[in-house]
């Protein structure tokens, strides 16, 4: 059995109805997950000995506009035992849009996490600091959203006095 | 044949005052290298043995904002380091310069984004604008030529009394 299938097989056993997709485009391994299950799936993938998955190099978010389920977010996390890289992805809608953090799970995210709600407005539940990571404090919309025009709001970030 | 053959004897010269406060300001601009980013490294350049500031008195770059004349914005300023590019300059003593150094600075560059400030001008005021992206280290000393020169027609009481709207704004 090879290293692919045997990631399928065991998440597959274990979560059956909530996987919602597995898709191996191009040799990239992708499992699509319910919201409600990407905890119990991070700790699972990281804790399992024949998987140790236990680094996450990146968490990040799709914003699809027009879609019913507004936002993607999506997970890379690697393991070291099998040295392979898996991408998981939970579809969420907005209104607003929430997730339960993964940074319980991987300290990494943390970071990530922040810098996602900085960017597409994802609101991580239970996040320990969930503060802006780029842009100013105050700053009210999420530039990599679909509808945030590329030149900004005029206004909603301030500049210094300059007396004319 | 150096300066000491010349003042063998005691020496006199009619000037002004204004003249030798300007010609010492102008040949002593002590930048504050405000290296944000790309352009930075071409500043740095500037001061290297090849292209050598130092011949035009500029070789001291003050990591202090209290001890320097000229501030060289280099680099693209977003938003958010505007605050701090802001406040850095506030902390200069007058008399002072900006360069805007680079595309980036100039006119945000190729950074037409929200992030971006498009044109420092918009809170700060640039004495010269360079440009390039980023601009050769003699693009550099060409305004910091055009400084010299700059300062080099003002009058010592030129910077009386002058008004510190904005300091007193920042402070408040
Ligand atoms: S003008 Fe070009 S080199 Fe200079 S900071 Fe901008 S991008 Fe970098």
């Amino acid at each position: 059995m090879n290293t692919k299938e045997l990631i399928v097989e065991k998440i597959k056993e274990k979560f059956g109805e909530s996987v919602e997709e597995v898709s191996d485009f191009r040799d990239d391994l992708c499992i699509t997950i319910k919201k409600d299950q990407i905890v119990n799936l991070g700790k699972y993938l990281k804790e399992d000995p024949d998987l140790q998955f236990i680094m996450c190099k990146d968490v990040t978010a799709i914003d699809w506009a027009t879609r019913k389920k507004r936002f993607t977010t999506v997970y890379h996390i690697y393991s070291f035992k099998l040295n392979y890289a898996l991408r998981l992805k939970s579809n969420i809608d907005d209104n607003p849009p929430t997730i339960e953090t993964v940074s319980f799970v991987w300290q990494s995210a943390n970071w990530y996490e922040r810098e996602t709600w900085d960017m597409y407005g994802i609101k991580f539940i239970n996040h320990p600091d969930l503060r802006r990571m780029y842009m100013p404090e105050g700053f009210e919309y999420h530039p990599l959203r679909k509808d945030f025009p590329v030149l900004g709001i005029p206004g909603s970030l301030p500049l210094p006095f300059k007396a004319e | 044949m150096g300066l000491e053959a010349v003042l063998q004897k005691d020496g006199f010269l009619t000037t002004t005052i204004d003249a030798i406060v300007a010609w010492s300001r102008k040949s002593s601009v002590w930048p504050m290298p405000m290296g944000i980013s790309c352009c930075a490294i071409e500043m740095i350049a500037a001061a290297d043995p090849k292209y050598d500031i130092a011949r035009f008195g500029s070789e001291v770059m003050r990591f202090s904002p209290r001890q320097s004349d000229l501030m060289i914005v280099a680099g693209t300023v977003t938003y958010k380091m505007a605050q701090v590019v802001r406040r850095i300059y506030d902390q200069m003593p007058e008399p002072k310069w900006v360069i805007a150094m680079g595309a980036c600075t100039s006119s945000g560059g190729m950074y037409r984004s929200y992030s971006v400030v498009q044109g420092i001008d918009q809170f700060l005021p640039v004495d010269v604008y360079t440009a390039g992206c980023p601009p050769r280290p003699e693009n550099l000393l060409n305004a910091l030529m055009t400084i010299q020169d700059k300062i080099g027609k003002t009058k010592a009481r030129d910077f009386q009394n002058r008004s510190l709207a904005e300091l007193e704004h920042s402070q408040n």
